[in-house]
């Protein structure tokens, strides 16, 4: 094959460099150096954690500060001493009071606290988002690996059963799948708890990260160090591991983010269309359909869980879109060309 | 070109059986008790109503005759809904005017607005339009779009009284009242797909630019209009017109469920939800065969314009 030559110069070029920089610096602190850069990148990341400890806050919030659970439906409540209705004679719950103690953000329409049930939803919401992009990359990883590494028959069927997937639209499967195991459970999974809709969302989107990683393996076992390994006689699922995988890293790294908001989002659409996290679990999702049922009544009620979502996802994806930028240096040799 | 076409519609072919069998299988699985006739019978029917309908529909037979029959019934026009007892292919072509109304308008808007921002973003790049640009369309890319449905159809038709609270007039029942009815939808379906898109285009511009033909180009002494136009827009716009292909084809079969639930159009992805939540197999399986037709023939179709879009294409 016509890589030997190609690689001697490689070797000779890296050996030069070596010589002549002081220390070397890999590629993962020149990618960190790069996002250090990026101040909007780092900004939204920042505001990402934010929300992310918010939430993580909520028992305090709501145990400390507001004194109301997130399901409880008080009548009535007191700022200072007086004493207002939770829902007016007309049927409408109290808009945003900004008093931290009661009603922070107003109520919905069944009297409970919406700031609360904003960070207990939030919970919810981000650990769906984390499971579902867990269970996906953890699985298109693997079939990826797989399908590129053996080729031939294996790549076949994991390939045509990941095309099957891709070629139904993401919606209609998400609510298909969430449909059936709300009623039939499977096991652990059943309409009740979160992990149904995270199953749901992971398996959803797995050929969207599975395809490239396949293509990226294709090309990779072609290269001169997994010959190498090769020829040391290490075993298939070594190579794939040390050989193979650490070579994914910055991929998998990059689609974790961009999967993390798609999850995000994808909970609040099934949810919307009942297919998705169910009353009376909050979640950002269910809050927002809860409001869009009531319109025109309360609009916050929309407004509110809309917007922390909306800066949930777009935090998650400005940062994303920053360390794709800093981890795939080819990004930025095309905008320094300009 | 034509091995290629005939090959892919073959595998698209045995890509629509197995979604259709997943489907069909996943639909017996979850309903109670593997028994569809109970369903249809209600709560209230006795022993006999209920062993009356699953012979009349065939529900006794085994599994692949059912599945043989139900699939014969969709392509053959006779099939009926579980849940409704219409006439499944009929309600499907009730729902199109809305769904294709939807389709078309949004699909010209989100392909034409992102081509523009796109190319934008990229002649601009590094810049402030093109720093402004990218986080409008990150915006886009993060609302859920019954957020946006929610917001316009509060602000500017509830409060503003300017757009309708949802619904759709059919064209024939005026032009005007159409366009006023389908305006807040078409936005909301196109900025999702106008962030994601123009993103794409920019860096496929950026990528472009430094090919050789676009020097030898601009070598022949062409204005830097004609380059970017003929040229380089020419053969950026390949991706995009195969992500549009897709996308506009999932939105044709039914595809934007949440755009047409949150306008309450009552089209076949509004159909699609309905009968997921009914446990209706036999929609359902209908839908999903149109949208995957609607796969094949857009594929099809964008296979074309690539050969008009980039010569290169014609010559291999």
């Amino acid at each position: 094959m016509s890589v030997f030559p190609r690689a001697e110069s490689e070797l000779v070029l890296e050996a030069t460099e070596a010589a002549e920089l002081p220390t070397g610096a890999g590629p993962y602190k020149l990618a960190w150096r790069r996002l250090r850069r990026n101040r909007v990148a780092l900004a939204f990341g920042v505001l990402f954690v934010v929300i992310l400890v918010l939430c993580l806050l909520a028992p305090i919030y709501s145990h400390d500060i507001a004194h109301i659970g997130p399901d409880a439906t008080p009548y009535t409540f007191t700022i200072g001493h007086k004493t207002e209705f939770v829902i007016s004679a007309t049927g409408v719950p109290i808009g945003p009071t900004w008093h931290l103690g009661a009603f922070f953000l107003g109520a919905d329409g069944n009297n409970r606290d919406v700031a609360v049930r904003l960070l207990y939803g939030g919970r919810n919401s981000l650990e769906i988002g984390a499971v579902a992009t867990l269970i996906t990359m953890l699985l298109a990883t693997i079939c990826g690996l797989l399908a590129g590494y053996f080729r031939g028959l294996t790549d076949g069927i994991i390939s045509r059963t990941l095309d099957v997937i891709w070629a139904y639209p993401a919606v209609l499967l998400g609510i298909v799948l969430g449909t059936v195991l709300a009623v039939h459970g499977i096991g652990p999974l059943h309409s009740t708890t979160l992990l149904s809709t995270a199953f749901v969302i992971g398996i959803v989107y797995i050929p969207y990260v599975a395809k490239p990683i396949r293509a990226q393996v294709l090309a990779l076992r072609e290269r001169e160090f997994v010959d190498a390994a090769r020829q040391q006689g290490l075993s298939h699922v070594r190579i794939m591991a040390s050989e193979i995988l650490p070579n994914l890293a910055s991929t998998i790294i990059v689609f974790i983010p961009l999967m993390m908001a798609n999850a995000i989002l994808t909970e609040a659409g099934l949810t919307y269309l009942g297919a998705g996290v169910r009353p009376p679990n909050p979640s950002w999702g269910t809050m927002i359909s809860d409001g869009i049922n009531a319109i025109p009544a309360a609009f916050h009620n929309v407004l509110i869980p809309g917007i922390m979502l909306v800066l949930a996802v777009l935090s998650i994806n400005v940062f994303g879109d920053g360390l794709r930028d800093a981890l795939d240096p080819r990004a930025k040799i095309r905008i320094g060309k300009e | 070109m034509a091995r290629f076409v005939i090959r892919r519609v073959l595998v698209m072919v045995a890509l629509l059986f197995v979604i259709s069998l997943i489907t069909f299988l996943l639909f017996i699985v979850a309903l109670p008790n593997g028994n569809p006739a109970a369903m249809i019978a209600g709560r209230l029917a006795n022993p006999a109503e209920v062993h009356l309908i699953s012979v009349k529909y065939g529900f006794d037979k085994p599994l692949y005759i059912q599945y043989v029959k139900t699939m014969a019934n969709i392509f053959n026009g006779s099939a009926y809904s579980y849940q409704s007892s219409f006439n499944v292919d009929q309600e499907i072509v009730a729902g199109l005017p809305a769904t294709a109304s939807l389709a078309l308008g949004a699909g010209i808007i989100w392909l034409l607005t992102s081509i523009f921002v796109g190319t934008l973003a990229a002649i601009k790049a590094g810049r402030y339009t093109d720093r402004l640009l990218t986080v409008l369309s990150m915006v886009g890319v993060s609302m859920p779009p019954f957020f946006l449905g929610a917001i316009l159809i509060y602000y500017v038709g509830y409060k503003g009284g300017i757009i309708p609270l949802g619904g759709f007039v059919p064209w024939t029942q005026g032009l005007g009242q159409w366009l006023w009815h389908l305006i807040a939808p078409w936005l909301t379906l196109s900025i999702l797909f106008i962030g994601i898109y123009s993103r794409v285009l920019r860096s496929t511009i950026l990528d472009t630019i430094n090919e050789d033909f676009v020097r030898t180009a601009r070598a022949k002494g062409l204005s830097e209009r004609q380059v970017l136009v003929r040229h380089i827009l020419r053969c950026s716009l390949i991706p995009i017109v195969s992500l549009w292909g897709l996308d506009f084809a999932q939105v044709i079969g039914g595809g934007a469920i949440l755009t047409e639930s949150v306008y309450n159009l009552h089209g076949v992805g509004y159909l699609a939800f309905q009968s997921v939540g009914h446990l209706d197999t036999v929609t359902l399986l209908s839908i999903v065969m149109l949208i995957a037709l609607a796969v094949v023939v857009l594929g099809a179709l964008t296979e074309i314009a690539y050969a008009f879009l980039d010569p290169r294409v014609r010559l291999q």
